[in-house]
């Protein structure tokens, strides 16, 4: 089941992806792979199933057929190891998802600790370092609720960072902050794009898209219909991007 | 006529007060432990264990709280087996008060938003990891004030217990009431030693549910 990747095989792979929700197709027939320290942008219109595929890779969506390889555990089986999954893969959402009953320091020591059986001290000593990647040191003993949505953004990826992924989604993750609080997340996540972090990100912020992708993938009704690098967002080939690219500016 | 309201009586309705408490907290615990595991198997992965939850609870909210008394001490008698009344309504308490907690409960765990329940799993907690750690420290909040909120109908609801003989509050006044023939002077002390017992935990769910409508700011252990 779970081979261990060669350094060759790609981090993530999508092949002929195929998902549902009863009568509507959401993916159809996706195909893409991210290499060890890709970045790849995820982009198209809302409802074209950038979020789905991503989520899939994860499985928070199980997919109805097609094959996805993550970090050698084989997603699209029904027998896959989740934990072992998720402990490979960090997910950063559009709202955060913090825990507000906890600090930002337990936040992050939660899974260590309740996961891999980390000592408390070795915990909080990793909470600090990850929380300095993410420049919110001083916020160790807040709870969520007194962050910005920036900050509490940051404290997510910082929590994610903290389990040691080899891989780290990002869903729209700056989609409900303001454009001042977006810089500064989307600095965060450049950091990371510079450490060599292998990332697949869903983003509406074609700028950003634009300098920090390797590749993007652009797609439209289900299905992946052009893909390169991020040249293409200046010079698309077909008609679709040429018009997604265009609204995107207009917004921006 | 037996007389007048005096020392004795009143020590008599005292004893029927504590039993009252007495068998609330038997009603409270029972009722909250197995409402506690209702409120899990409610939301189990397990569509057999939901199901056999679901069927229980309907049973229970659709039954009164006297057929249940009734059958508990009469019925199982009829069949032989012979229970006490303090076990038949603490029996029977129990039963009832888990089907309400259990929903209730329920409940709250549920309104705990979803995308908690995805970053926890995201971050490869087990389930048991996900409800202990991050699910339910969030749902007590919430459960909170309707739970104190129903100890009170719990606390009424203990007067029943006095058809099948157990010598509570409701029972000693009527016992009183035989003696003396005074029944509005008995009922109307009986009200009010109720009310006593009620009010104070009413005022404490109205407290708890204004502090939880200030918002999650106050949510936060200081």
């Amino acid at each position: 089941m779970q081979q261990n990747p060669s350094s060759s095989e790609p981090i993530v792979s999508l092949r002929d992806v195929q998902k549902s929700f009863g009568p509507l197709r959401v993916l159809d027939g996706v195909s893409f792979a991210v290499e060890r320290g890709e970045v790849l942008a995820l982009i198209g219109r809302s409802g074209s199933g950038k979020s789905t595929a991503l989520r899939c890779i994860d499985r928070f969506e199980k997919v109805d057929g097609g094959e996805i390889v993550v970090c050698g555990h084989r997603v699209d089986r029904p027998d896959v190891d989740l934990r072992a999954l998720r402990q490979d893969v960090g997910i950063v959402f559009q709202s955060y998802n913090l825990f507000p009953h906890l600090t930002i320091e337990q936040n992050i020591t939660l899974a260590p600790c309740a996961v891999k059986g980390m000592a408390t001290s070795q915990a909080r000593d990793l909470a600090r370092k990850v929380l300095a990647q993410v420049g919110l040191e001083e916020k160790l003993h807040a709870y969520p609720e007194q962050l910005s949505g920036g900050q509490q953004q940051r404290a997510a990826i910082a929590r994610s960072l903290a389990m040691q992924p080899k891989v780290m989604l990002f869903d729209e993750v700056t989609s409900a902050l303001d454009p001042e609080l977006t810089a500064e997340v989307l600095k965060v996540i450049e950091q990371l794009a510079a450490d060599g972090m292998t990332m697949v990100m869903v983003t509406h912020e074609m700028g950003f898209a634009k300098g920090i992708a390797d590749r993007i993938v652009f797609m439209h009704r289900g299905k992946v219909h052009e893909t390169g690098p991020a040249s293409i967002l200046t010079s698309p080939a077909t008609p679709e991007l040429t018009q997604f690219v265009g609204t995107g500016n207009l917004k921006s | 006529m037996g007389g007048h309201l005096n020392i004795n009586h009143l020590m008599f309705l005292g004893q029927g007060a504590l039993w009252t408490i007495g068998l609330s907290v038997i009603a409270l615990i029972g009722g909250g432990i197995v409402g506690f595991v209702i409120a899990l198997a409610r939301i189990s992965p397990l569509k057999s264990v939901r199901i056999a939850s679901g069927v229980y609870v309907q049973l229970i909210q659709g039954t009164p709280l006297l057929v249940i008394l009734f059958l508990g001490y009469f019925g199982l008698a009829a069949i032989g087996l012979k229970v006490s009344a303090l076990a038949a309504a603490g029996a029977s308490l129990t039963l009832y008060v888990s089907a309400y907690l259990g929903e209730i409960w329920r409940g709250c765990i549920q309104s705990v938003p979803k995308p908690q329940w995805e970053a926890a799993e995201g971050l490869a907690l087990s389930r048991t990891q996900r409800m202990m750690k991050v699910i339910l420290p969030q749902a007590i909040r919430i459960a909170t004030p309707p739970t104190v909120g129903f100890m009170v109908q719990i606390i009424k609801n203990t007067s029943l217990a006095s058809v099948v003989g157990f010598v509570e509050l409701m029972r000693s006044g009527q016992i009183v009431n035989n003696s003396l023939f005074e029944p509005f002077a008995i009922y109307a002390i009986i009200a009010v030693v109720y009310f006593a017992m009620c009010y104070p935990l009413s005022l404490f769910s109205q407290k708890l549910e204004r502090r939880m409508g200030r918002g999650r700011s106050n949510l936060a252990p200081a």
